[in-house]
């Protein structure tokens, strides 16, 4: 089987015709992986679909954990500066930090993100639904295919609402007369939310192009692994927002 | 010419890193030679340019230490060197995301592009040393090379931390993923683990460098005040002040800069522990300690770097915190040097060149290590401090112990890109020569910096007599430079004249080694663990390939 999918038990008990043409089905369900049956153990181990599926998602993991450090990074440089003092002649000791009213709309902007994250998980799943991979791998149809399109595109709009609500917050807060050099709270707003920002854009240009691999892709695992590794990204953009907001709301 | 250029084979990669290195360490060694020569003979004018002045030492220091820092001691050990062996070791067939791996190089190289331009814009190189502290590296009033220089500065290394985060990435997942078949960690070699470790150094302290650029961008170009305090004057001029802490930046720049040490010395040890093996035909004596020590090494190398920072203001009991946890990690350090000194006990040593270079990386190794925990003292740090005797520590135990594992590298691997050795005379002298050459121009720096005298100082001699006594001092070590470089022009002559004219070998295990980059078959399957030389009293010279079938001895 050159593809990965994940059985269900309900399709296993219901498709199962009892005699010869099916390989054998003393597999376990192994959430997203499985495949490693040994009706076509001729193939190396090294080159499978299943550890090149694998492969991507640990390079797509290791560029995360740089993500996180950059975040994480950001996130102790507001700490540090939020308790930065200095010692004024006529005052005493001065913090210059002012507590900034994050715009109201960043919760529904929360909110987007977090159901942009349950549509691309739905995506995901559909490519790895194993009667589907079956079918497409057989060139008998793109049922995977089409039922994930729809829930990219819905990924797609919410991460561009999201962005549109971003921009909202931003001019509300240009409105108020915060721009990125007013003070220290400021920029670190900016910076925070457009650094984020600048990665949900390119998580976005990464799902259109998973949305076209699955309709161009001629191999069933490199569909897999487009949509796969968007979906992680995703997935960990979603996680850092939380720790930003939270950072944004609750710290000032 | 194009295809070897834009290749994506990680053996021309190697290739292509170790040129990139060679322009860097020459630009490097150059600089060096114009700074002793200025501190010997100040008055001296060097044809082209002319007398040197103070800001022209200062942007010589600057170059010197970034070109040598990022883009010889970590290209080679962290780039160069995988490229040339890691798939091999692991019986990979390639790196696992081959173009992302070139995508690497080439980025790199713009890097170093970028950063040499500092030298043609007007006014010159950044002043402010290969650490650059603001406020001075964030203001273009600070001096000249402050403008455009230290924009280019900043450019490169931003440019530098995402192609060495891209191809450890790609490092990391290969070791993970794409070995061969019976390639357990048990059985990985020490480099490889080495290398897992500093990839995963990488992947986190680069990052925090790349932060810390960009944010000094900004402060540079976009009004912000991140590493800006109040009340900055230079010159008697009230310059652009905010409300931030250089603090910030020194906090990032050695969460960066200790992982980095690491990063540059990890591979160099784990050379160091195979080509001890291969050269005293016996096994490494604890495996196990060895791998756990290279472990520990990286988790505690991530928690040390306040002790960089004793002198400047940081809270005196993080100043004890770190201390302490310099002190825990020279441990595993320790476990690793006595791990080699017991090889070489009672070992059978075949001294061939990268065995005596190897050899002279354990001396540099012990001799600048064992200064490290002094410094480590916040105490006695208050009086070191930005004196010669850090100078003669880093240079010591991370640039003569590192280049000397460069060399060890480069002579042991290189019949596999020429099916030739190197020359052993001409290596031997190299070795020699060099030795006592690092020796006398690194070590006399000990006492320099015990009587006081202080880093960045342009001259010794002026107004000021304090330091006058201390001239032939310098005078020596200057001429122990000028040999070490000089002698440098034997190993380039036996690297070229080699690759035609050296001993041609006829299997492809010219040193009987048990790794897999040394194996004649294409796809082996691993059996053995990574360093199976008979021990001592066994008969004859036994030793079992990682490539052949288990069998015992």
């Amino acid at each position: 089987m050159p593809a990965t999918f994940t059985r269900h038990t309900v399709e296993t008990e219901r498709k199962d015709p009892g005699f010869g043409g099916k390989p054998p089905l003393d597999r376990r369900p192994t959430g997203g992986g499985g495949g490693d049956e040994n009706w076509d153990s001729h193939h190396s181990r090294r080159h499978g679909p299943r550890e090149q599926l694998i492969r991507y998602r640990m390079a797509v993991f290791s560029i995360l954990a740089a993500d996180l450090v950059f975040f994480a990074v950001l996130v102790s440089a507001f700490f540090v500066r939020q308790s930065a003092t200095h010692i004024s002649p006529s005052d005493g000791v001065v913090s210059d930090w002012h507590p900034l009213a994050p715009p109201p709309i960043l919760w529904i902007n929360t909110a987007i993100l977090l159901l942009s994250a349950f549509t691309m998980e739905i995506a995901r799943r559909q490519l790895f639904h194993e009667i589907d991979i079956m079918e497409e791998w057989l060139g008998l149809g793109r049922p995977a295919v089409r039922r994930a399109a729809p829930w990219l595109i819905a990924t797609i709009l919410l991460g561009g609402a999201f962005l549109a609500g971003q921009w909202i917050a931003w001019r509300q807060l240009a409105q108020q007369g915060l721009f990125f050099s007013s003070n220290p709270n400021s920029y670190f707003f900016y910076l925070v939310t457009g650094t984020h920002a600048v990665h949900l854009f390119l998580g976005l240009a990464a799902l259109l192009f998973a949305l076209a691999a699955m309709f161009r892709f001629k191999r069933v695992e490199m569909r897999q692994i487009a949509v796969d590794s968007t979906s992680w990204y995703w997935h960990a953009m979603g996680l850092f927002w939380i720790f930003l907001f939270v950072l944004i709301v609750f710290f000032q | 010419m194009t295809r070897r250029l834009f290749t994506t084979n990680p053996r021309a990669l190697a290739l292509n890193y170790l040129f990139l290195a060679l322009l860097a360490v020459i630009t490097g060694t150059l600089l060096s030679l114009l700074m002793r020569i200025h501190r010997t003979w100040p008055n001296l004018a060097i044809p082209p340019h002319g007398v040197i002045r103070p800001e022209d030492y200062l942007a010589l220091v600057t170059m010197h230490g970034t070109l040598m820092i990022f883009f010889v001691l970590t290209v080679v050990p962290q780039s160069a060197f995988p490229n040339l062996v890691l798939p091999a070791q692991i019986g990979a067939e390639g790196m696992a995301f081959s173009r992302l791996n070139a995508a690497a190089f080439w980025i790199t190289a713009v890097s170093l592009l970028v950063l040499l331009a500092a030298f043609f814009v007007p006014e010159g190189a950044p002043i402010s040393g290969w650490t650059n502290y603001p406020p001075l590296s964030a203001l273009s009033a600070a001096g000249p090379g402050q403008t455009t220089g230290m924009d280019l500065w900043l450019v490169a290394i931003t440019l530098f931390c995402l192609a060495s985060v891209l191809s450890s990435a790609n490092f990391l997942v290969t070791i993970l993923n794409n070995r061969a078949p019976g390639m357990t960690f048990a059985r990985l070699p020490l480099t490889v683990w080495s290398w897992l470790v500093s990839s995963g150094l990488t992947v986190i302290a680069f990052t925090a460098l790349f932060v810390a650029a960009s944010l000094l961008l900004a402060d540079r170009h976009f009004g912000t005040s991140f590493f800006l305090p109040s009340g900055i004057v230079v010159n008697g001029i009230p310059a652009r002040s905010g409300t931030g802490t250089p603090m910030l930046w020194l906090h990032l720049f050695w969460f960066f800069g200790h992982p980095e040490v690491y990063i540059t010395i990890l591979p160099g040890m784990g050379l160091a522990s195979s080509i001890l093996a291969n050269f005293t035909r016996r096994p490494v004596p604890a495996y196990r300690l060895m791998v756990i020590a290279t472990l520990l090494i990286g988790v505690l190398g991530l928690g040390v770097w306040g002790h960089h920072m004793f002198v400047s203001g940081m809270n005196p009991y993080a100043g004890t915190a770190f201390g302490l946890t310099t002190i825990a990690i020279s441990v595993p350090s320790s476990a690793e040097v006595l791990t080699w000194l017991v090889m070489l006990f009672r070992g059978r040593l075949h001294p061939t060149t990268p065995m005596l270079f190897i050899l002279g990386f354990l001396s540099f190794f012990i001799a600048g290590g064992l200064t490290g925990p002094i410094l480590a003292q916040p105490a006695l740090d208050a009086y070191l401090h930005n004196t010669f005797f850090v100078v003669a520590h880093f240079h010591l135990v991370m640039a003569m112990a590192g280049v000397f594992s460069i060399f060890a590298g480069i002579y042991y691997w290189y019949p596999l890109l020429t099916g030739r050795r190197m020359n052993e005379l001409l290596g031997k002298i190299h070795f020699w020569i060099s030795l006592i050459a690092a020796y006398g121009a690194f070590f006399p720096m000990h006492f320099a910096g015990l009587a006081g005298e202080p880093r960045h100082y342009s001259q010794l001699n002026g107004p000021v007599e304090s330091f006058t006594r201390l001239i032939p001092v310098e005078r020596g070590i200057t001429w122990s430079a000028f040999l070490l470089a000089a002698v440098q022009l034997v190993f380039l002559f036996n690297v070229f004249w080699s690759a035609r004219r050296g001993v041609a070998e006829s299997g492809t295990n010219p040193w009987r080694a048990t790794t897999l980059e040394w194996s004649p078959i294409a796809h082996p399957i691993i059996g053995n663990s990574p360093y199976e030389y008979a021990p001592a009293p066994a008969p004859g010279d036994n030793f079992l390939p990682q490539w052949e079938p288990e069998k015992p001895f």
